[in-house]
């Protein structure tokens, strides 16, 4: 393991770097705090206190800093606040056999993980469907890939509220399909610009040999165009799969969720609990982590089976 | 032998229509390639040999003139499976280790499964890469690439090889090896070839007939017809025949551009 040495320096030094960042986010909090339990503060007064710097606030109270680093409600917590609020609500939760209680993270990402994959699986089949006719006719190609550009250039946080309204309009009652429609939204494209490009990766003289066998578009698409896309195919994919979480994440945060790791993000900020929305935002960046990592591996599997990766 | 035309070109035209005007690629060109020949296309770059080997595919289509292959349209040939191409570049599919890279053909052509290992076996022998089948390309040298994508073009029995300049990207050592295998092969299948080069050379050491080309519009400067004998040693190159034809091929070439100024 050569390349876990330069990895564990970055992981260390953004640790670090987060750990100095708590003093200064939460000095405000930790004097307030400490002034009411009737401690004497320089200068007196949390509103006298905003118009002095963290730092001189910092310096004149540095016997306070340290309870910075063990708030209830911090501005911002420290790794370990939010690894074990982290822990608390997912795998001590587990151990009591609670997994799927309402206040687990285990239970909200997995409402999150299923209509991420339901997108995943929905926006995947459009971009590929899409990049196969824009490949094979000129019309679409300029029909609709106009169009895919222009439906990223608008900001899914508009679009969002507007699917969730609309289909439950149309009398959808499952919140998880206008959520799997969001993230499709977001997933297509990756996957569509992907797989045309690796659907015309052949050279001409490739396409030319096929056509020496009089081979028909079919047998070019299969022999050819296909397997030449596969390397492509599995980047997008990937780009596709973390897309889609965050199409899902967007499409709990308005009004109503109440499940999902977007909807603990809005009802922690909601409640002033900021533990509960970094813990929620790390489950999710676990999640992306692991669904792209299991993207990798299966890259790997099908490149090396395919002769493509030494 | 009784000469038995396999290809002929009668006034053959070719012009592009590219964005900065006409370029005429292909002007009347008049040419008879009998059964088992070995012709070489020989020419400054641009002067149309990849083109014209293009036409005999089917690849290209001329504009004018008229041009057959075994009596047909290039187009009904090629249905024929009447030739194999060989590319510049080997473009084996990576995907694919050797065995399948010269199946692709058959599986197109819908040979059964029987008949396309015995093909596969038949041709890595011909092209001397038996035990490589299994190997990923990649795994292979430049030369022994080429040569796999000599034998692809084998694999489905056609009688007619054409190869646009399929050792231009190989050193002279690997070169003259496949020269000679080359020779060998044809002398065992009797295939006609055609095959462009840019090395005289080569093309005197191959061909039973040279075909001189010059540029602007591309067309037929001269053709020199071989008195080598079929059975060529590599030492062959040393002999006064030799060098007195690769001297009139020069003398073609250098005639050409002269037109051309
Ligand atoms: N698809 C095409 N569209 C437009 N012009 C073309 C096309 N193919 C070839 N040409 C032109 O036709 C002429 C002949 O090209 P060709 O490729 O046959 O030359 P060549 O003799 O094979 O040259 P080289 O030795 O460089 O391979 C050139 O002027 C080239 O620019
Ligand atoms: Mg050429």
């Amino acid at each position: 393991m050569k390349n876990a040495f330069p990895v564990l320096v970055v992981l260390a030094a953004i640790v670090g770097l987060w750990y100095l960042a708590v003093a200064p986010m939460n000095i405000r909090t930790a004097l307030d705090q400490a002034e009411r339990a009737g401690a004497v503060i320089q200068p007196e007064g949390g509103r006298a206190r905003l118009e002095v710097s963290v730092w001189r606030l910092m310096a004149t109270n540095s016997e306070h800093i340290s309870a910075g680093y063990d708030l209830e409600r911090p501005r911002l917590p420290t790794p370990a606040q939010v690894g074990r609020e982290l822990w608390k609500t997912t795998g001590e939760m587990a151990l009591r056999g609670k997994a799927m209680s309402k206040r687990s993270l285990i239970y909200h990402a997995s409402v999150t993980l299923k209509s991420t994959l339901w997108g995943f699986l929905l926006g995947t089949f459009l971009g590929i469907a899409g990049a196969v006719a824009i490949v094979h006719s000129r019309v679409m190609d300029m029909s609709v890939m106009p169009w895919a550009i222009i439906s990223q250039t608008i900001p899914i946080v508009a679009l969002a509220p507007m699917i969730i309204v609309l289909s439950s309009q149309l009398g959808i009652e499952d919140r998880g399909v206008p959520k799997a429609i969001i993230s499709a939204y977001l997933c297509y494209f990756p996957v569509l610009v992907g797989m045309v490009k690796g659907l015309r990766a052949p050279s001409s003289s490739q396409l030319d040999l096929l056509r020496t066998y009089s081979a028909s578009q079919w047998e070019t698409f299969v022999k050819l165009r296909l397997p030449a896309s596969v390397p492509y195919l599995f980047t997008s994919l990937k780009i596709g799969i973390a897309s889609a979480l965050v199409g899902t994440i967007v499409g709990e945060l308005p009004t109503g969720a109440i499940s999902g790791l977007g909807a603990r993000i809005l009802i922690g900020d909601q409640f002033g609990t900021p533990l509960a929305i970094w813990a929620a935002l790390f489950a999710a960046a676990m999640l992306a982590g692991i669904l792209v990592t299991l993207l990798d591996f299966a890259q790997r599997i099908t490149l090396k089976r395919m002769g493509l990766e030494a | 032998m009784a000469q038995e035309p396999v290809i002929v070109a009668d006034g053959l035209d070719l012009t592009f229509q590219t964005n900065d005007g006409a370029v005429q690629a292909l002007r009347d060109v008049n040419l008879t390639i009998n059964k088992g020949d070995f012709v070489s296309f020989i020419g400054p770059s641009g002067c149309g040999k990849t083109t014209f080997l293009r036409v005999v595919a089917a690849l290209e289509h001329p504009t004018g003139g008229e041009i057959t292959v075994n009596g047909m349209s290039p187009d009904e040939a090629r249905r024929q499976r009447a030739y194999g191409y060989v590319f510049q570049a080997a473009g084996l599919y990576p995907w694919r280790n050797i065995s399948k890279n010269i199946e692709l053909p058959l599986e197109i052509m819908g040979f059964s499964k029987e008949a396309k290992r015995e093909h596969v076996e038949k041709v890595l022998k011909l092209v001397d890469l038996e035990g490589f089948g299994e190997k990923f390309p990649w795994q292979l040298s430049g030369g022994m690439q080429q040569r796999a994508s000599i034998a692809r073009a084998l694999a489905f029995d056609a009688d007619i090889l054409l190869m646009d300049e399929p050792f231009g990207a190989l050193d002279e050592i690997v070169r003259d090896h496949l020269n000679e295998q080359l020779l060998e092969l044809w002398g065992r299948t009797g295939k006609t070839i055609g095959f462009v080069t840019h090395s005289i050379p080569e093309a005197v050491y191959l061909s039973t007939r040279i075909v001189v080309m010059s540029p602007r519009p591309g067309r037929i400067t001269d053709v020199i017809e071989s008195t080598l004998p079929r059975e060529r040693p590599l030492d062959i190159r040393d002999t006064p025949e030799f060098l007195e034809i690769a001297h009139r091929v020069r003398e073609g070439l250098r005639a050409g551009h002269a037109y051309d100024d």
